[in-house]
């Protein structure tokens, strides 16, 4: 019925842009797999980012790929630190209580972001965003090639940095055997901070490949991470391979639905793919977790 | 019965408010804090007493709301039935999202996930479905009268609200005593140590989630008589899903007069926050967002845990208190 003409490139595309959503993801991810709590605060975060990538184009002129290097170091810090001496301190170890926490940074942050620049949608002009690529079949965003590739780069980096790493080995001893590791002599409080603070330099780098193409206002994180969340109920709390395959499986259905049913109806159905991976198989497509 | 003759005192106090207050400033303040107290209340069923908690409480609260006014202003439904109508919509739609989610055996954070995720699915539906309005909201007809439930005073609507929550101080007060509180509480503490002494865990939590939503959705019905307008962001929006837990985390979690003391709580800060700051938007949900961390951080028992608390400190001496305060932790 549909032609492939039109059909390829919407996978095509939808491949792309659930590279995206798949660093996104792989915060979130991280942190679950390591603390055992969603982070509630991990959309505003992304909001937060945007904003910041945003003013260092106009402000200081920097290019979005430039301005990574300085934000994802930027917000690495600003993740260890909100760990390390807010959400670890308030919840006195309790998990409930981190819950919250999260939820109230999140508001925090989102209501600032609001209160400082009020709802207005921003965007940023460079030189690329038309750019595009002849690959035959059809033609490819050249900003989207870019995070598709970054996105692939940076879970290759994390996945060193977990595997051959000091730090690395503590984060994993921690997520199998808190206890354990701690009785090892690991410190668990600065685990638990290192942790977060690669979650949320996974979002700024996000932030930095989504700028050129797209919008900012203070709740623009919400529709992602919502998807982040899908993403990682679909691939399994707490499991990589699954948040990169959740993602790339999401980005297309999204994209699929976009095209059979138009773009408001396609976000319900992203949330029904979501309630029902989480009531039929709360462990995830890809996961081994009860 | 004894036990209700405090419950009683702090409601017959509370209803000579407006034969003293004339002010349409302080009883407008006072309806709107004891409709957050009533949201509170119901969140307090589930999330105080049976440690379920839920980031989406505004999925009742908005059902309640839109059935309420929906039956009014598209069907001529009487006001009386609509709002009932809201009540059990918003007990049923509590008992289809229990049923789902605990039989699936979600707990914590995927618990606290599910209700977000489900509120939000809800609020875009309401935005475009033609049914609520869409983008545009739904406005009630102003049309006073007791048949209507709109009413010129507002000391009636103050009343009609004060019954409401003394309803539910009552509820949650019985549950307190009864056997099913105490199942409720064991599942809180420890589920599958509660399941392994052959308490149905799933039921409770069932039960608890029903009067909960049941609750909520009261104060949503409310919303939409006294303000006489809607859209999806008020019916299903952050604002009251935050408020709804805020209330009885600041109050006390899992008390009776938890989530009404947090309410006047919440509502005197914001209140105070427009004062200093005028009225910007997001102000109220940057300082609610700070109080619910600080709270947790330095009070995780709630105002009525500090009362207690330092009740103990003066009476037995810091000694005892220090031994108590290790039994708990």
């Amino acid at each position: 019925m549909l032609s492939p003409a039109i059909l390829v490139p919407a996978i095509i595309n939808g491949l792309l842009i659930g590279a995206i959503y798949a660093l996104v993801a792989l915060g979130l991810t991280l942190i679950y797999g390591v603390l055992h709590i969603i982070n509630f605060a991990h959309g505003a975060l992304l909001s937060a980012a945007l904003f910041a990538a945003f003013f260092a184009f106009r402000l200081l002129g920097l290019d979005p790929y430039v301005a990574v290097l300085l934000l994802a170091p930027l917000f690495f810090a600003l993740g260890y630190g909100l760990q390390r001496f807010i959400i670890g301190p308030a919840s006195h170890g309790d998990d409930r209580n981190m819950l919250l926490v999260t939820l109230g940074i999140a508001v925090i942050i989102e209501n600032v972001l609001l209160y400082a620049f009020r709802a207005d949608t921003r965007t940023i002009d460079v030189p690329y965003a038309l750019q595009t690529i002849d690959i035959g079949a059809t033609f490819l965003a050249v900003s989207r090639v870019v995070g598709f590739a970054a996105a692939f780069a940076v879970a290759f980096a994390l996945w060193l940095i977990m595997t051959f790493t000091d730090i690395g080995r503590a984060i994993r001893a921690v997520a199998k055997e808190k206890l354990g590791a701690e009785l090892a002599g690991v410190d668990v409080a600065h685990v638990y901070a290192v942790t977060f603070g690669l979650g949320t330099a996974c979002v700024a780098i996000a932030a930095c490949l989504l700028i050129p193409t797209y919008y900012v206002n203070p709740t623009v994180g919400d529709a992602f991470v919502l998807v982040a969340f899908t993403i990682v109920v679909l691939g399994g709390m707490g499991s990589v391979p699954g948040a990169l395959i959740g993602a790339l499986l999401v980005g297309v259905a999204e994209s699929l639905s976009g095209l059979f049913l138009g773009e408001s109806l396609g976000q319900i159905g992203i949330f029904l793919i979501f309630i029902v991976v989480l009531l039929v198989r709360p462990s995830g497509l890809f996961g081994a977790r009860a | 019965m004894k036990a209700l003759i405090p419950t009683a005192a702090v409601l017959a106090l509370l209803a000579a408010v407006p034969l003293v207050v004339h002010s349409n400033v302080t009883l407008n303040f006072l309806v709107v804090a004891l409709m957050i107290a009533l949201a509170g209340q119901g969140w307090n069923i589930l999330g105080g007493y049976g440690g379920q908690y839920s980031f989406g409480h505004a999925a009742f609260f908005g059902t309640g709301a839109y059935v309420t006014a929906i039956l009014q202003v598209r069907y001529g439904v009487n006001a009386w039935l609509g709002f009932v109508a809201g009540i059990a919509a918003g007990a049923a739609l509590g008992a289809a999202l229990g049923a789902l989610t605990f039989r699936s055996g979600l707990r914590g954070s995927y618990f606290a996930l599910v209700t977000l995720a489900f509120a939000e699915v809800l609020r875009i539906i309401a935005s475009v479905a033609p049914i609520t309005g869409a983008g545009v909201g739904i406005l009630m007809k102003l049309d006073l009268g007791v048949r209507t439930l709109q009413f010129q005073s507002r000391a009636a609507f103050y009343w009609i609200i004060l019954a409401l929550v003394g309803a539910s101080l009552v509820t949650a007060q019985l549950i307190e005593r009864s056997r099913f509180g105490v199942w409720l509480i064991a599942v809180r503490e420890n589920e599958d140590a509660a399941k392994a002494l052959g308490i149905n865990a799933n039921g409770v939590k069932l039960a608890a989630m029903v009067i909960s939503a049941g609750m909520t959705a009261a104060a949503g019905c409310f919303y939409v008589q006294y303000f006489l307008f809607l859209d999806s962001g008020i019916a299903y929006g952050t604002w009251i899903s935050i408020q709804a837990l805020l209330t009885p985390i600041i109050g006390g979690v899992g008390t009776v007069f938890g989530p009404l003391l947090g309410a006047l709580v919440v509502k005197s800060l914001g209140e105070a926050a427009k004062l200093l700051a005028g009225d910007a938007p997001g102000l109220d949900l940057i300082i609610y967002g700070a109080v619910l961390v600080v709270v947790i951080w330095f009070m995780p028992r709630g105002l009525i845990g500090g009362f207690a608390q330092m009740r103990k400190l003066l009476t037995r001496g810091p000694a005892a208190s220090g031994a108590a305060e290790a039994g708990h932790g």
